[in-house]
C-alpha cells in the first residue's frame, strides 16, 4: 500500500488565471509578492483599473503542473483582498493580447507590410518617412506570427501588453 | 512549590463602554483608543516617537488601557505574541514610524510564520511627505507585506474606525496572523467619525470553517479500519482551543498521539495515549510510529521540513488525512488521501461520532516496546549538571504547571523533550522562523496576561544575549518572572551541528570569553540574579527562584558544555533513520 509520497507529476501546461480583486495598488504587490516568494512562475500579467466599481480585473498566465497551479490558486485566494479567482484553462474563453509594432519601411517595402498587416487584420496607427505603427490584437500564436512576418523589415520597436481574459458564457460560434 | 503571588500592575478591571459609545467626532488618536476598548483590548506593548505623539498624548490619561513601554520595538511585538499565545486573544503592538516599525518586523515574521493573532500599529510621515524621503519615513507596508496576513495604510480618518476592527477581524479569524495598520501622523490629528457599529464588512473574506461531510465520512471511514492509526498533532489544535476534543476522541478509541514542537500542551503528556514529540528531536516511538502507521490524521499541522525529514521516507505506509484551516497548507508538501479544510474543533468530534474503534492491540504492544526500549534518557550525575536535567528539576519545581517559554537552540529541544506539558497554552516557542531573542520578552508578555501564573523563561546564554535590555520593563512592572539560563558557554546547537556534521570546526560558535557574568547583569537590572554549578546548588536555586514574586529571578545554570542533543534526524535524512546517542 505505497502510496504515492510526491504529488503525481502532471505535464506542465499554460493557464489563464482571471482574478478579481478590490482595487488597490497594495493588492497588485500582494499578488506579486506570491509569485516572488513562493517560487512561482509569471508569463504575463495585465491590471485594468476598476476604481470607479472598486473591483479590478487582473488576468495573469502562467504555467506548471497541476499542483503547482492548484497551489497558485489557493495562494491567490488567501490574499484578503482578493475576490474570486478562476482558472479559464479548462472552459472555453476569450483571450486578447495587444502588441504595438513599429517597423522599418521603406518606399518600396511600404505596401508590402501593408498586406500582410491586413491579412491579419491588424491596423497601422501611424506612418512617418521610412517607418510604420502597426497595432494588432488577437491571441499570443496570432500576435506571435505577425511579429514573425514583419520581422525581416526590421522591427524598430516592439510593446506587447499581457493577455486579457474572459469566459466565454456562450458557446455556440459568434 | 506554591505558584507566584500576582504581581502589582493595572489589573484587568471590568472594562467600563467607551466614553462616547455612539457615534461622534473625535480625531484619529480618540478613534483609535475608543475603538481598541470597545474591542476590549486591555495591553499594548509599545514605544514612543513623534509620529506616534498624539496617541502617547491620549494614553496620558487614559486609565483603562495598560500600555506598557518596552525597551525595544522587537522585544514589544514578541511580548505581545506571548500575551497572544496564552490568552487567545491579539497582541496589540504600538510603534513609532521609520526605526520604531521596521524594529518590529522580526516579531511579525515570528508570529506570521507560528499563526500568531497580533494587530501591529506603526506611525507614518504625514500623508503629504510619504514617499519624499522624510524624517523617519520607512515603507513599513511595504516591509511588511510577505509576513503580515494583512496590512493597511490609513489614508482617510473617517476609515479608521473600520480599518481597526477589520484588522482586529482578520489576525483572529480563520488561520490567524499578524496585521499591521499604518497611521500618518495627520491621520492620528485631524477630526473623524466614529460610530461604535460593530459589524465588519470585508465581502472577499470568508474562512471556510465547516468541513466537508463526503470527506469527513471518508475520514472516519479510513481510521475505522485501521489497524496501526497515529494522529499527529500540530499548533492548529492549540490555535483552534481543539486540545477538549482531540483528547476525547483519541482516549476514546485509543489511538496514539504524536505532537509537533507547536503542538506541544495540546495533548496531555500525561495520558497514556501520548507518544511525545515527532520530527528532527522527537521521540524514537514517535518517529517510528510515523514511519509505520497506516493512517495518519494529520490536525493544524502543516508538515514542516523539520518534521518529516526527507519527503520520500515521511511516512510511506500510511494513508494521510489531513485538517487544516488554511487550504494551502493541504497538499503543499505532502499528497494527502482525505483532504479537509476546516475549523478542527469543528470537524475532529465530527469524525469522533462517526467512526468506530478500530482494533489497536497489536499496534500498541509494538508502541509499547518501542516505548520500553527506547525512552528518552536523563543521565544523572553528581558534580555536574547535565541539560536534561536541568530541565526535569523545572519540570518539578513547577509541576510541570508554569508557563514555558524558550528561546532557540538546544535548551529548546530538550524542553520540548523533558518538560511534562500537560496544558495547552503553556509552552511557547518560535517554531517556524526560530526566532532566538524571542523567549524573554514572549515570557513577559504571558506574565501581563497571567500575573497569577508560574512564567518560566528557559534559554540558552547565546539566546538570551539577544533581548536582555527587557529585564528593565521587568522589573518596573515587578515581574516574578524566572529566567533560567542554560549556559554552555557556546552557541549550542550550532556548536553540535559543527561536531556532527563539519569536523569539529568551532567555526565562532563559542560565546565564552565574552560571556558577561549573568549574576551581575541581572543585579545591575534590579533584579535577582543566581548561579548553580553542581545539581545541588541547582536544586536549591530552584527553591529559592520561586520563592521570589515581586522581581525577576535569572537563574544561571552551568551545565556540561558538550552534551548534545538526541534523537536527532540528520537534516535530509528519514525519521527512522535517527541518531539515539554519540557514537
Ligand atoms: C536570530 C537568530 N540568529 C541565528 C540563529 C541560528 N541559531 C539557531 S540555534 C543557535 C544557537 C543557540 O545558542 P544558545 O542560545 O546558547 O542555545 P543552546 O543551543 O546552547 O541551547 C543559533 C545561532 C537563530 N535561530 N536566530
Amino acid at each position: 500500500m505505497n502510496t504515492t509520497q510526491k504529488p503525481v507529476q502532471t505535464k506542465e501546461q499554460k493557464h489563464t488565471l482571471s482574478v478579481v480583486v478590490s482595487y488597490n495598488l497594495n493588492a497588485l504587490s500582494r499578488i506579486i509578492g506570491i509569485f516572488s516568494s513562493k517560487g512561482f512562475e509569471i508569463d504575463s500579467i495585465s491590471f485594468g483599473s476598476g476604481k470607479e466599481s472598486g473591483l479590478a480585473r487582473i488576468t495573469i498566465t502562467t504555467h506548471g503542473d497541476e499542483q503547482i497551479i492548484e497551489q497558485i490558486t489557493k495562494q491567490l485566494h488567501k490574499i484578503i483582498d482578493v475576490v474570486t479567482v478562476a482558472d479559464l484553462t479548462y472552459e472555453s474563453f476569450v483571450e486578447r493580447e495587444l502588441a504595438l509594432v513599429k517597423v522599418k519601411a521603406s518606399n518600396s517595402a511600404r505596401s508590402e507590410i501593408m498586406q500582410i498587416t491586413q491579412v491579419f487584420r491588424a491596423k497601422v496607427i501611424d506612418i512617418s518617412p521610412g517607418k510604420l505603427s502597426i497595432e494588432i490584437t488577437g491571441n499570443r500564436d496570432k500576435i506571435d506570427a505577425f511579429i514573425g512576418m514583419v520581422r525581416p523589415f526590421g522591427i524598430i520597436e516592439l510593446a506587447r501588453t499581457g493577455s486579457v481574459a474572459l469566459k466565454r458564457e456562450f458557446n455556440g460560434s459568434v | 512549590m506554591d505558584n507566584a503571588k500576582a504581581h502589582k500592575l493595572k489589573k484587568n478591571k471590568k472594562k467600563e463602554p467607551p466614553e462616547d459609545s455612539g457615534p461622534s467626532v473625535l480625531n484619529g488618536a480618540g478613534i483609535l483608543i475608543n475603538t481598541l476598548q470597545d474591542l476590549e483590548v486591555d495591553t499594548i506593548f509599545g514605544y514612543p516617537g513623534g509620529a506616534v505623539l498624539p496617541l502617547y498624548d491620549k494614553l496620558f490619561d487614559n486609565h483603562d488601557i495598560n500600555h506598557v513601554l518596552v525597551r525595544h520595538e522587537q522585544a514589544g511585538t514578541h511580548a505581545a505574541d506571548g500575551y497572544a499565545r496564552v490568552t487567545g486573544k491579539p497582541g496589540v503592538v504600538l510603534a513609532t514610524s521609520g526605526p520604531g516599525g521596521t524594529n518590529t518586523v522580526t516579531g511579525i515574521a515570528t508570529a506570521a510564520m507560528d499563526s500568531i493573532p497580533l494587530v501591529v500599529f506603526t506611525g507614518q510621515v504625514p500623508t503629504d511627505l510619504i514617499g519624499n524621503d522624510a524624517f523617519q519615513e520607512a515603507d513599513i507596508v511595504g516591509i511588511t507585506r510577505p509576513i503580515t496576513k494583512h496590512n493597511y495604510l490609513v489614508d482617510d480618518v473617517n476609515d479608521l474606525e473600520q480599518v481597526i476592527r477589520k484588522a482586529f477581524h482578520v489576525a483572529t479569524s480563520g488561520r490567524p496572523g499578524p496585521v499591521l495598520v499604518d497611521l500618518p501622523k495627520d491621520m492620528l490629528k485631524t477630526e473623524g467619525h466614529y460610530s461604535g457599529l460593530r459589524k465588519v464588512s470585508i465581502p472577499s473574506y470568508s474562512p471556510t470553517e465547516k468541513g466537508h461531510f463526503s470527506q469527513i465520512k471518508k475520514a472516519a471511514e479510513l481510521l475505522s479500519d485501521a489497524e496501526k492509526p497515529l494522529i499527529y498533532a500540530g499548533g492548529g489544535v492549540v490555535l483552534g482551543k481543539a486540545w477538549n476534543e482531540l483528547t476525547a476522541m483519541a482516549e476514546r478509541h485509543n489511538i496514539p498521539v504524536t505532537t509537533t514542537l507547536m503542538g506541544l500542551g495540546g495533548f496531555p503528556e500525561g495520558k497514556p495515549q501520548a507518544l511525545g514529540m515527532l520530527g528532527m528531536h522527537g521521540t524514537y516511538t514517535a518517529n517510528m510510529a510515523t514511519t509505520e502507521c497506516d493512517v495518519l490524521l494529520a490536525v493544524g499541522a502543516r508538515f514542516d521540513d523539520r518534521v518529516t525529514g526527507n519527503l520520500e521516507g515521511f511516512s510511506p505506509h500510511s494513508k494521510k488525512i489531513h485538517i487544516d484551516i488554511d487550504p494551502t497548507n493541504i497538499g503543499k508538501n505532502v499528497a494527502v488521501e482525505v483532504p479537509i479544510v476546516g475549523d478542527v474543533k469543528q470537524v475532529l468530534p465530527e469524525i469522533d461520532e462517526k467512526m468506530e474503534t478500530p482494533n489497536t492491540d497489536k499496534w500498541w504492544q509494538v508502541l509499547n516496546q518501542w516505548q520500553e526500549d527506547h525512552p528518552l534518557k536523563v543521565p544523572e550525575t553528581e558534580d555536574t549538571i547535565k541539560p536534561q536535567q536541568m530541565i526535569e528539576a523545572i519540570s518539578d519545581a513547577t509541576n510541570g504547571d508554569a508557563i514555558v517559554a524558550t528561546d532557540v537552540g538546544q535548551h529548546q529541544m530538550w524542553t520540548a523533550q523533558h518538560y511534562t506539558f500537560n496544558h495547552p497554552r503553556s509552552f511557547l516557542s518560535s517554531g517556524g522562523l526560530g526566532t532566538m531573542g524571542y523567549g524573554f520578552p514572549a515570557a513577559m508578555g504571558a506574565a501581563f496576561a497571567h500575573p497569577d501564573r508560574t512564567v518560566v523563561c528557559i534559554t540558552g546564554d547565546g539566546g538570551f544575549q539577544m533581548t536582555p535590555y527587557e529585564l528593565s520593563t521587568a522589573v518596573e512592572h515587578e515581574i516574578p518572572l524566572k529566567i533560567a539560563i542554560m549556559n554552555n558557554q557556546c552557541l549550542g546547537m550550532v556548536r553540535q551541528w559543527q561536531e556532527l556534521f563539519y569536523d569539529e570546526r568551532y567555526s565562532h560558535s563559542i560565546l565564552k570569553k565574552g560571556n558577561p557574568d549573568f549574576v551581575k547583569l541581572a543585579e545591575s537590572y534590579g533584579a535577582v540574579g543566581l548561579r548553580a554549578t553542581t545539581p545541588k546548588e541547582m536544586d536549591d536555586i530552584l527553591q529559592q527562584a520561586m520563592e521570589i514574586n515581586d522581581k525577576p529571578v535569572v537563574m544561571d545554570f552551568h551545565v556540561e558544555e558538550h552534551e548534545n542533543c538526541y534523537p536527532m534526524v540528520p537534516a535530509g535524512a528519514a525519521l527512522n533513520e535517527m541518531v539515539l546517542e554519540d557514537k
